[in-house]
């Protein structure tokens, strides 16, 4: 069936695409998508040249929820919500299927979320509640990711999990540590961050600093980075200097440079790093059991949607990506009406 | 019930060098029209779709049907008018003896080749043809519109901001549309070629669609190659 699919072909330009897609799997229609620091990437152009135009036109967005219009299988009923897993096994790996390299990401390997319509397979694809806050569940997917660092730091920790540190008082930091007072109640979670603004919505936390402003002998026992980009080296450093021999250092930041780390202190500290990117499906199945069974997790994620906008055309597309990369903290949400 | 009328009847006078009329020819992997349908066959809100062929293309289309989408109770063909307000009384005329008509029935009419429709378009179809009973669906005219009553001098240049291009579907609350196709006069059925014309001219009112350029009709031997050449550099 023809598809129209509305793809960036150059940095800040979107135009319409006509696509095919096959009746078999489930198809929906997408309804509140949410923008992800790398969708912006690609939008402004910060990617590598060589990148860009090997990916390039491409539709953008892989954070997302929509309604299933025609499921060929019948696990679905027309109009049920679901929210969209964008990572695309092709086949089967030895690791984890979000870090395969036989896998696919959407708004990265090929076509991400906006479009009239998207086919996916079944198991690409989880019902969510009708109760559901359908802005805070735009950006599920970005929740997942933080959920499988937190499922994978709990496999690989070995002491104590009594006073956990995050970095970064951007929107994966929120999340992390609102999961990480979710997940491990008992312990401490301390939230370092640079904005005081920011810093200021993150009341949840147990203890908040400014990385400026460390009290003296303050130690944790794990932590997690939610910087990226070439803020993560001083940061990572940071944890370093600050954790207990054996800890594990999360890593979620995406940073386009390489970063030095201090790998004396690593070894001397018996560190380990782990690093953490993207989700697959046990994720989102995990995420959506957690707010079903917390539903005042709402309340908190809510804090972070900063902008809500309406797509009616690829200049409100447009306007909606200006005004995100002005923001200096938070989600934007698009109702997806194009 | 909704339905969903999808117009077939032309023969494609402007096409040129082909028989077929231009919604039989292949787009693709398959002909014109099956796209077309397929918009409409994927929609659970549409209860039943009316394709409306000339009478010998009506088993032609059965097969396509048959062949491209399988058995679906849901599609049915049946032979169109002579004009296009004729085809759409068939359409009309169909449902009543067939499945019966109460006020909240809505027709979403739609030229078979126009495949590109979107799902987005035919939902807002449905939910202004619910709430206002009658919609079309149209894009902001991009050139300049001129004006000229003689074909010669232009008369006059209207303020392009206020004009808009026509595109389908157009739905319509069926029982409102049929007892206004029916108060036309036998001058007014000849010039009133556009059913929400006929709206507008009884003092009607309809509301409008946001379109897609993309939704393009296909009416020329130009208009089938662009659209094929689109397909193929996507799957490049």
């Amino acid at each position: 069936m023809i598809n129209i699919v509305y793809r960036l072909k150059s940095p800040k330009f979107f135009e319409e695409s006509i696509d095919e897609i096959e009746l078999e799997g489930v198809v929906v229609r997408p309804t509140y998508l949410s923008i992800c620091q790398a969708d912006q990437r690609y939008y402004q152009g910060s990617r590598p040249a060589e990148i860009l135009d090997k990916k390039l036109p491409m539709a953008l967005i892989h954070e997302g929820i929509g309604e299933v219009i025609f499921d060929s299988e019948g696990n679905f009923e027309s109009g049920d919500k679901v929210v969209m897993i964008p990572n695309t096994p092709l086949e089967e790996d030895v690791c984890r299927a979000n870090y395969s390299y036989k896998s696919k990401f959407r708004g990265s390997g090929f076509d991400g979320f906006t479009s009239d319509l998207i086919k996916l397979e079944s198991d690409r694809v989880v019902k969510i509640p009708e109760n559901f806050n359908l802005h805070v569940s735009a950006f599920i997917e970005l929740i997942t990711v933080a959920y499988q660092g937190i499922a994978k730091f709990e496999e690989i920790s070995v002491t104590p999990k009594d006073v956990l540190g995050v970095w970064g008082d951007g929107n994966l930091g929120f999340i992390t540590t609102l999961l990480l007072k979710e997940k491990f109640p008992k312990s401490k979670v301390i939230i370092f961050g640079k904005h005081q603004d920011n810093l200021d919505l993150f009341s949840f936390a147990d203890e908040i600093y400014r990385i400026h402003d460390v009290p003296e002998g303050l130690v944790v026992d794990h932590g997690f980075e939610c910087v990226g980009s070439s803020a993560s080296q001083s940061a990572i450093d940071q944890m370093i200097n600050l954790i207990n021999p054996q800890g594990t250092i999360n890593l979620f930041g995406v940073s386009e440079y390489p970063i030095p780390i201090n790998t004396r202190f690593v070894l001397e500290k018996g560190l380990t790093l782990q690093g953490n990117s993207r989700s697959e499906r046990e994720d989102f199945v995990g995420v959506v059991e957690m707010l079903s069974k917390n539903p005042k997790l709402f309340d908190y994620l809510e804090k972070l949607i900063t902008n809500t906008c309406e797509i009616n055309s690829l200049d409100d597309l447009k306007e909606a990506f200006d005004k995100d990369y002005i923001s200096k903290f938070g989600k934007t949400i698009l109702k997806w009406n194009k | 019930m909704i339905f969903a009328a999808i117009l077939a009847g032309g023969i494609g006078s402007r096409m040129g060098g082909t028989d077929t009329p231009k919604q039989f020819l292949p787009l693709g992997d398959r002909p014109v029209i099956i796209h077309t349908i397929e918009k409409f066959v994927i929609n659970n809100k549409i209860d039943k779709i009316i394709v409306l062929t000339p009478q010998n293309f009506i088993n032609h289309t059965i097969h396509l049907i048959d062949e491209y989408i399988g058995d679906n109770t849901n599609v049915i063909v049946i032979e169109g008018g002579e004009t296009r307000n004729d085809t759409l009384m068939n359409s009309i005329n169909y449902i009543d003896e067939n499945f019966g008509i109460d006020d909240d029935s809505i027709i979403i009419t739609h030229d078979s080749v126009r495949p590109f429709v979107t799902h987005r378009i035919i939902e807002d179809n449905i939910e202004a043809a619910k709430k206002y009973g009658a919609c079309d669906t149209v894009v902001p005219a991009t050139d300049t519109i001129v004006e000229s009553g003689d074909g010669i001098k232009i008369s006059n240049i209207p303020v392009r901001s206020n004009y808009y291009q026509g595109q389908t579907p157009q739905s319509f609350n069926i029982n409102k549309l049929s007892s206004l196709i029916n108060s036309l006069t036998d001058d007014e059925t000849n010039i009133l070629t556009d059913a929400c014309k006929i709206f507008t001219l009884k003092g009607e009112d309809v509301y409008l669609v946001g379109g897609e350029v993309t939704n393009i009709k296909i009416t020329y031997p130009y208009d089938l190659k662009l659209a094929n050449t689109i397909l193929e550099d996507n799957h490049d």
